[in-house]
């Protein structure tokens, strides 16, 4: 569980061997008010998308650097899983999208009153880039920029 | 890669002012790439909230990474195990 031996050898080969991305020097933004008064976004890397976006290109080298902006008012049974990996299992995401995107998670915590409020637009990429030179550069600057647009205070992002 | 792609994206809102929290699959990859603040989840790939369709078991994944962001005495980058319930370790 979590571990790289639930990948084949030419998977476990290439995750021992690839070049990590370091981030250095860490950015570093303390919670800066209570959760139950922040505003919440999500960032999934499931390949998700609204059917009528488009789904994401499993031809480019290095991995599509694309995303897709998510309505919150989204029914996470209409997302379209389309990643490009077979490294992990898609069961699980295809019964509930909420596991790799929980935006129906998300309302009940504002509900409950532990989260402020959500962001109108979430973001989803497909996240098998193995050559993230392009993302950042043109692509994960435009997507800070509509979370910064959105007032978004603190963001969950979560891989598969 | 997911793994490495979520750390990235939240390097850049952090530099926004934006407090991240990433899910995490695999540990050694949270290690190499340092995210600002990471809860690794000891779940097979495919599975980062633990179950489909079991909202409280994805909930107290969740809250734990919240957690993470409410903690104040940390520095980065934070690296912290989520321990799951019994119930919630096979997927």
């Amino acid at each position: 569980m979590g571990d790289i031996s639930e990948f084949p050898f030419s998977i476990q080969l290439f995750l021992k061997t690839y070049r990590w991305r370091r981030i250095d020097p860490i950015p570093w933004t303390p919670l800066a008010k209570p959760l139950a008064e922040c505003r919440l976004g999500i960032v999934s890397t499931a390949g998700l998308s609204m059917p009528e976006q488009g789904t994401f290109d499993h031809k480019i080298k290095g991995g599509d650097p694309s995303f897709r902006e998510v309505p919150s008012s989204v029914d996470a049974s209409e997302l379209v899983e389309n990643h490009r990996s077979d490294s992990w299992d898609h069961g699980g995401v295809e019964q509930d999208r909420n596991l790799a995107f929980p935006i129906d998670r998300a309302r009940e915590l504002v509900e409950r009153g532990r989260l402020g409020s959500l962001a109108d637009r979430h973001l989803t990429f497909m996240g098998s880039v193995t050559a993230p030179g392009r993302m950042i550069r043109d692509h994960v600057g435009q997507a800070a920029d509509i979370f910064v647009q959105e007032g978004v205070d603190v963001a969950l992002l979560v891989p598969v | 890669m997911c793994n490495q792609t979520v750390c990235l994206i939240a390097a850049e809102l952090e530099r926004r002012e934006i407090s991240t929290v990433v899910v995490q699959l695999l540990r050694f990859v949270a290690e190499k790439v340092r995210p600002p603040r990471a809860l690794y989840v000891p779940f097979l790939h495919g599975y980062p909230l633990a179950v489909p369709n079991q909202p409280e078991k994805q909930h107290a994944v969740i809250e734990a990474a919240l957690r993470l962001l409410e903690d104040d005495s940390q520095e980065p980058p934070v690296l912290v195990d989520y321990r799951p319930g019994p119930k919630e370790v096979q997927v």
